[in-house]
């Protein structure tokens, strides 16, 4: 079991056939997953790898080859356009790797996705895995194996970094979601939490977050009112230089959260054992495991 | 990014946001024309750098007040006299300051109260903000935390856009009344015209004054831009002044690098923005400090990490460096010919920890091993950690 993404998984890749976005449908299909068509405009009819079929729309992909996730893979100047392409054409899980999408175009995606059954993951994030059976995404699939954590993250390589200490240690993942770092994104580590809760073979969950916002606090409190599962931490940025990207009138809103020592006492408060270095996260996972 | 005050207004005299009229030069020889298009008995002489706090704040040479306010001709000219090419110290610019070179001078305001209006892009909400408070000129921090309940928030949905009715609800919260009130609400209504259509991040104007006349004014703008929408934005982007960034923070923007300056000793190289600050943090934790935060980003090329030696080595400070990749959307060999690149162009000459693990790691571990390169290779972070801290602590 997984949450999300599972070897059914039926995936549309839009920006199939750029240099970067062909390279990584390439791994994913190589990993196993099932992309079943690719979407760039004005190329419909073309075939990548002699076996994915490229459509002009993503409509087309769901209306003749079952598409039920996407993973949208354009360029930032037409990244919100292809996410909202999706949510119109009915996808029920879209993942934008896409970095540099204007906080605006953001905004009204966000918006739309409320009036929606569509769930986007990311924008600027690695994607979804669950290992062995669908990884749709920028991670390097050799260092997931399948198992029964849950790992959630901000961070693409320091989610790698984590997986890869969960896996040396011996141990493997039920689904890997790395959710972004942008400001504005669409799933949010406590969604991401509480479908690891609901999901009988999750057995224990790693949350990696970092400087900035209230996400980890949220989640920490949710965690502390209702998660029984064992759960591991870590924050990035406690050495980051405070103010660098915060405005003034940023800090009234969000009130006086964001700083790493925040978030890590929220967290410690909820029963997470938080790593102090990020080469302990593993170490903390057995920690509060009581493996 | 940021913009001067002056540019500010500039912006808000387009979108029809009341201010006071000014003018700006960078040259001693304007200020005499300058100060003769100010209107009124009095002008206020305001420093143009990128930080709050200027009229607190104290020139390097003693001249106290980056912002004064002048009640002849003569007097103006004194100040800006003053203020230009001198060194500006402010409680937001840190102890080394910065260099004042331009001056604006603007019209004196009749004011009758101030108050404090933001609009922002909330991440809580995932939508823009409107902030209004009726304690202006102030620092809005304190206001929020001793008395909360004189801040005023109107959440914006964003694909409709702020709404007449609500812009004169914050009016009223504020307290105005009558044809006030609806100056009050138009200067809000185009201020969230203008966020919107110059991708701002952030607009506040502390203060914004009612005067005695019975009209509305936005005396000082700090306003901030999206990054990320810059590529549409060409006013925007003319306004950049280069003269306000760290020299190496502008070098790594010319190659997509995001870089910023930190005060340690060992020079970090990561991919991705987490795992940059969390390489910070490990190599603080094994007793070691940071000289900066550098994530090359999702695709480098073998340019782009030269480029990135070059800014790094270019940091005095430097005793070594720590190239931490964890290949995804990045491929490992693909940085392993950057760095054998790089260290062949810039003849390096530092200590050199590098750890690499991902996409195409073998590949990339090849091409370094083959290189002939001086370098220290390291099977995992801590490891990588360790052995840049002692190599330096041992060359030191």
């Amino acid at each position: 079991m997984s949450v999300l993404v599972n070897k059914d998984t039926r995936v549309v890749f839009t920006g199939i056939t750029g240099k970067s976005g062909g390279f990584h449908a390439k791994q994913c299909l190589d990993y196993g997953t099932k992309i079943v068509a690719g979407v760039t405009p004005g190329k419909g009819g073309q075939t990548f790898e002699d076996q994915v079929p490229v459509f002009n729309t993503v409509a087309d992909s769901v209306e003749k080859e079952g598409a039920n996730t996407a993973c949208v893979f354009v360029p930032p100047p037409f990244a919100a356009d292809s996410i909202l392409e999706c949510i119109d054409s009915g996808i029920e899980l879209i993942i934008a790797i896409t970095e540099g999408i204007p906080v605006k175009d953001m905004a009204i995606v966000k918006r739309k996705l409320l009036e929606s059954n569509s769930r986007l993951i990311g924008p600027n994030c690695p994607g979804i895995i669950t290992p062995g059976e669908c990884k749709i995404g920028i991670m390097p699939g050799y260092i997931h194996k399948p198992g029964t954590v849950g790992i959630v993250s901000r961070s693409g390589t320091l989610t790698y970094e984590a997986v890869w200490q969960v896996t040396s240690l011996g141990y493997g993942q039920s689904t890997c979601i790395g959710i972004g770092g942008d400001p504005i994104n669409g799933t949010s580590h406590i969604d991401a939490i509480k479908l690891f809760n609901e999901d009988p073979d999750t057995e224990a969950i790693v949350m990696i977050g970092e400087i900035g916002g209230d996400a980890e606090e949220q989640a920490a409190a949710y965690i502390k009112e209702n998660v029984k599962k064992p759960v591991a931490g870590f924050i990035a940025g406690v050495t980051a230089p405070p103010g660098r990207r915060m405005g003034h009138a940023g800090a009234i809103v969000s009130g006086g959260s964001g700083t790493a020592e925040a978030k890590i006492a929220a967290m410690e408060d909820a029963g997470i054992v938080v790593a102090k270095s990020p080469s302990d996260m593993g170490k903390a996972l057995l920690e509060v495991w009581g493996k | 990014m940021n913009i001067h005050e002056y540019q500010a207004k500039k912006l808000f005299e387009k979108y029809g946001i009341p201010c006071p009229k000014g003018a700006a030069t960078s040259s001693a020889d304007e200020f005499e024309a300058c100060i003769d298009s100010i209107e009124g008995d009095f002008v206020v002489v305001k420093s143009q750098i990128h930080a709050g706090g200027r009229g607190k704040g104290t020139f390097t040479n003693g001249y106290k007040g980056g912002v004064k306010l002048a009640k002849s001709k003569a007097e103006a000219l004194e100040y800006a006299n003053a203020m230009l090419g001198n060194t500006l110290v402010t409680i937001q610019t840190g102890p080394a300051g910065r260099e004042v070179q331009t001056i604006y001078f603007t019209e004196g305001a009749d004011i009758e109260k101030e108050y404090y209006l933001a609009i922002l892009m909330d991440r809580a909400t995932s939508a823009p903000v409107v902030v209004a408070s009726t304690e202006g000129g102030v620092d809005i921090e304190t206001v929020a935390e001793e008395t909360p309940e004189k801040i005023f928030k109107q959440v914006v949905d964003p694909a409709i856009g702020l709404q007449a009715h609500q812009a004169r609800k914050i009016a009223f919260q504020l307290g105005f009344e009558g044809k006030q009130a609806g100056a009050c609400a138009k200067l809000i209504f185009n201020l969230y015209k203008m966020f919107w259509e110059t991708d701002a991040d952030m607009i506040e104007v502390n203060p914004m004054i009612s005067t005695k006349d019975g009209g509305v004014s936005a005396l000082d703008a700090k306003v901030g831009f999206d990054s990320n929408a810059l590529y549409r934005q060409k006013e925007v982007v003319s306004y950049r002044d280069l003269n306000e960034e760290d020299s190496k923070e502008i070098e790594a923007s010319k190659f997509d690098l995001n870089y910023i300056a930190l005060d340690g000793n060992i020079a970090c190289l990561v991919n991705g923005a987490g795992l940059a600050m969390a390489t910070m943090d490990i190599i603080n934790h094994v007793g070691g400090s940071a000289a900066n935060f550098l994530d090359v980003g999702g695709g480098a090329t073998a340019e782009q990490v030269t480029a990135a030696f070059k800014i790094i080595l270019s940091d005095e400070n430097v005793k070594g460096i720590l190239v931490n990749i964890f290949g995804g959307i990045m491929q490992c060999d693909i940085i392993a010919e950057g760095i054998i690149t790089a260290a062949k162009a810039v003849n390096l000459d530092k200590p050199l920890v590098v750890r690499l693990e991902g996409t195409n790691v073998e590949a990339g571990k090849k091409l370094l091993a083959e290189s002939g390169i001086d370098l220290i290779a390291a099977d995992d972070l801590p490891d990588a950690a360790k052995k840049i801290v002692e190599t330096v602590a041992a060359a030191n």
